[in-house]
């Protein structure tokens, strides 16, 4: 374990118990970058455990974080001068939110690490303080009863954690709360991007076989031209749904994600109408109104799983109601596609 | 800024008053200022902002609170639908979406 973040060890209670940093370093920051964009996403992982921020003793508090880096790190970075315990579970290295609404961040593997730490030598009193968040996979009165120790479910951000120690371990109205403003939904959308790869190439892919088509038969000499145009196109109806709806979405009219990104959709339509339609039939103008609603209303409709306010049965419903729409749009396009060119 | 609220009348939330104790679990671990301490008991005060994470059910010792909880994901319904079980992120599988 030769990670940069380890300061030493220290000993406690004839426990080895390691230390680690309350400051950020370079190395911190660049992996926190390339997760966001989703490279190593799936390893970005610290050991599971018990682990020392500072020089804490058998009264410190003990803080309990998921075994991804990046929420390990937000916890630590926000300990500095606090010195604590931190109790990492193992959550397979997915951040607190999601690991508890699969259960991994949980009562079972809580209790379990717990006592595989002998937590209750460590300290003295029985107060653990969890994210709220974590509150989806923990059920406070039955670790209390089969461990002994207390949870206090502490602020939403790790931000706050400083003020709700200073308030007596109370989380007051505001930090209670889950926020989605515009830096919060901003940080989600590399990821995002990067997810609806497949749904991205393909589409650019039909699109492009498509540019070839002509009433003289089918040619890809004009590659650089209208294929190119039709690439460019799907590439902007896709960064409509995924970038522009995320970061306008308070604004953009619709409760439903995928009308919302209908709009944004229909948004930059109007910018190809207007600026990169020139040499299209109307039929062919019409198919890009159609396709591009079409990709730019899926593609919005995920943003639902990044969001903080969305509900499973709200999801399903406002899928019964667009899938079907999208699908029949992507169709009405292409069949619109095909006899513009034909023509 | 105003909250975000995503559909109204969907919601599969609910809250027995008569077993309620009032220990007030719930108002802590909603993060969506869901319910209210009224009297000795909790009400649902504001049903639509729920998002049915489920963490009051779980963490509600009298078992008054019932919610069919999961995950508001698109992506992660379609991957229920694929694998043919219940919708589910795929955080820790091969691919890297989270919700």
């Amino acid at each position: 374990m030769g990670a940069s973040y380890f300061e030493g060890k220290i000993i406690h209670s004839g426990l080895e118990i390691p230390q680690v940093g309350t400051k950020l370093n370079t190395s911190d920051f660049r992996g926190a970058v390339m997760v966001r964009w989703g490279i190593n996403r799936n390893n970005y992982k610290v050991e599971p455990g018990l682990y020392a921020a500072g020089t804490p003793d058998s009264g410190s508090d003990v803080f309990v974080t998921a075994n991804y880096k990046l929420s390990f790190d937000h916890l630590r970075k926000n300990l500095s001068g606090a010195d604590s315990w931190i109790l990492v579970l193992d959550t397979k290295g997915v951040n607190v939110w999601c690991a508890a609404g699969k259960g991994t961040f949980g009562t079972k593997e809580l209790v379990r690490r717990i006592k595989i730490t002998s937590l209750e030598k460590v300290v003295s009193h029985r107060r653990l303080i969890l994210p709220q968040l974590g509150a989806t996979g923990v059920a406070a009165h039955k670790v209390r009863e089969e461990t002994g120790f207390n949870v206090h479910y502490g602020p939403v951000s790790a931000s706050d954690i400083r003020q709700f120690i200073k308030d007596g371990y109370r989380a007051d109205r505001e930090m209670r709360k889950i926020k989605f403003g515009f830096a919060d939904r901003i940080k989600l959308i590399p990821n995002d991007f990067i997810y609806g790869k497949f749904y991205l190439l393909g589409a650019m892919l039909v699109l492009f076989l498509l540019s070839g088509l002509s009433s003289k038969g089918l040619s890809y000499r004009d590659y650089g031209g209208e294929g190119a145009r039709s690439l460019l196109l799907v590439f902007l109806a896709y960064f409509a749904g995924i970038v522009i709806t995320p970061m306008f979405l308070p604004y953009i009219p619709g409760r439903f994600f995928s009308l919302k990104g209908f709009f944004s959709g229909a948004l930059v339509f109007l910018g190809y109408l207007i600026f990169g339609s020139s040499g299209h039939n109307l039929l062919t103008m019409a198919s890009w109104f159609f396709i591009m609603g079409a990709v730019s209303s899926f593609v919005a409709m995920n943003f639902t799983g990044s969001s903080t306010f969305t509900s499973l049965s709200g999801v399903k419903k406002e899928m019964k109601l667009f899938v079907p729409v999208q699908a029949g749009f992507a169709l009405t396009g292409i069949i619109l596609h095909v006899i513009g060119k034909l023509i | 800024m105003k909250d975000l609220l995503y559909l109204p009348d969907v919601v599969t939330l609910s809250l027995c008053e008569d077993t309620c104790n009032g220990c007030g679990m719930c108002i802590k671990v909603c993060p969506h200022e869901v319910f209210e301490l009224s009297g000795r008991k909790a009400r649902i005060i504001r049903k639509d902002y729920c998002m049915e994470c489920g963490a009051c059910a779980l963490n509600c010792p009298v078992q008054a609170i019932s919610v069919r909880s999961g995950v508001g994901c698109a992506a992660g319904i379609i991957n229920g639908i694929l694998r043919n079980s219940e919708p589910t992120c795929s955080c820790s599988g091969s691919s890297s979406n989270c919700c």
